[in-house]
């Protein structure tokens, strides 16, 4: 935990995976990224996306160094569950969030899940 | 030895302290992140309503502004804090350059699109408020159980390895005493017997130098036995003494 202070510092972009909606509206508020390599910091995700694609695209954000936060949608976190399970290291946070067709659900969620276990509930 | 032992058990209690802080700051993150994930579902609630707001108005946007998308103006900042001698990171969101979609909407829907901008510019902020808490989530777990591991490691294996060769050092320094104590004695004994052995000696010396020396001891007796002084109790009985 310790020495990672300077890799902190170079993370500052928000991911985001998600459908069309969350991917757009989160834009909007100016959180998208395009680099050097034309690598995007955000992948839509509709009823056509293949999961591999999904699963390439976490394993890519996770792995990126100017990632701080990788925002998904909760169905889509749903599909990778096991990916974000995996997932276990403090950087990049992963966050799920609502979509508009699917309400949130706190049941669902990883880190909720991890304060259920921890509490004994 | 025990030095060490002292040394264990202070360790032992500070670190239960630690993880005890650890566990209370554990416990109020937790409770923040369940409120804010709450607050977060109505957020984006709120946010999705105004983009189909805008949606409604101005059309589908969503390929314009995705392909409008090439630097970050809202980025996050990982700032450290100190929560006893953890380093937790807390996330700051913050602007960075104008506004990349200025001219998103111009035709129609323009304040609408301004006002959905604004609401998930809200909504980022409290998902990035969100990220920083988990994050410290994430970390803190860890470190409880570290910390928790330490405390049961010094607690089960540490103290009671120390106190076991504390008592055997005592027992052996015990049988150690013990050992000398016999030894003593032993020794005072063995003395005794040469002391005894001696004076049987020197006695058989006397004895053969008087019988060197012929009757010496003969008249010795004969002049006991003639002043009465040998048998007082034996001979003569005594008469019973009445009160």
């Amino acid at each position: 935990m310790s020495g990672g202070t300077s890799l902190q510092k170079d993370r500052n972009l928000i991911a985001v995976i998600g459908d069309e909606d969350s991917v757009t509206g989160l834009l909007l508020a100016g959180v998208g990224h395009t680099n050097q390599q034309q690598k995007k910091n955000f992948l839509v995700v509709d009823a056509k996306t293949p999961l591999v694609t999904i699963e390439e695209t976490f394993e890519e954000f996770t792995k990126r160094k100017d990632i701080a936060i990788i925002l998904i949608n909760q169905h889509i976190a749903e599909d990778i569950r096991e990916l974000i399970d995996g997932h276990n290291q403090a950087f990049p946070t992963v966050l799920e969030i609502p979509s508009k067709d699917h309400p949130y659900d706190p049941e669902k969620d990883s880190v909720l899940k991890r304060v259920r276990r921890l509490f004994g509930e | 030895m025990k030095g060490k032992l002292k040394g264990a058990q202070t360790g032992h209690s500070l670190l239960k302290r630690k993880s005890e802080a650890l566990t209370k700051r554990f416990r109020t993150i937790t409770q923040k992140i369940d409120e804010l994930k709450r607050k977060m579902g109505k957020v984006m609630q709120v946010a999705s309503f105004s983009l189909a707001e805008v949606q409604y108005i101005t059309g589908d946007i969503s390929y314009q502004v995705q392909e409008s998308a090439k630097t970050a103006q809202l980025k996050v900042r990982a700032k450290q804090e100190n929560v006893s001698g953890v380093m937790l990171p807390v996330f700051e969101s913050y602007q960075e350059g104008g506004n990349a979609f200025e001219f998103t909407g111009l035709g129609r829907g323009g304040q609408q699109v301004q006002k959905t901008k604004e609401v998930y510019a809200k909504a980022v902020e409290t998902l990035v408020e969100l990220a920083s808490l988990q994050t410290a989530f994430v970390i803190l777990d860890e470190v409880i159980k570290l910390t928790n591991r330490r405390v049961n490691a010094i607690e089960h294996v540490i103290i009671p390895r120390y106190e076991n060769t504390i008592k055997y050092i005592l027992s052996e320094l015990d049988e150690q005493d013990r050992e000398e104590f016999f030894r003593l004695k032993k020794v005072q004994g063995k003395k005794k017997e040469r002391a005894a052995h001696e004076e049987e000696e020197n006695a058989k010396k006397l004895l053969a130098e008087s019988v060197n020396k012929g009757d010496a001891d003969v008249p010795i007796l004969q002049a006991a036995h003639e002043s009465g002084q040998i048998d007082i109790l034996g001979e003569e009985e005594d008469e019973d003494v009445i009160f």
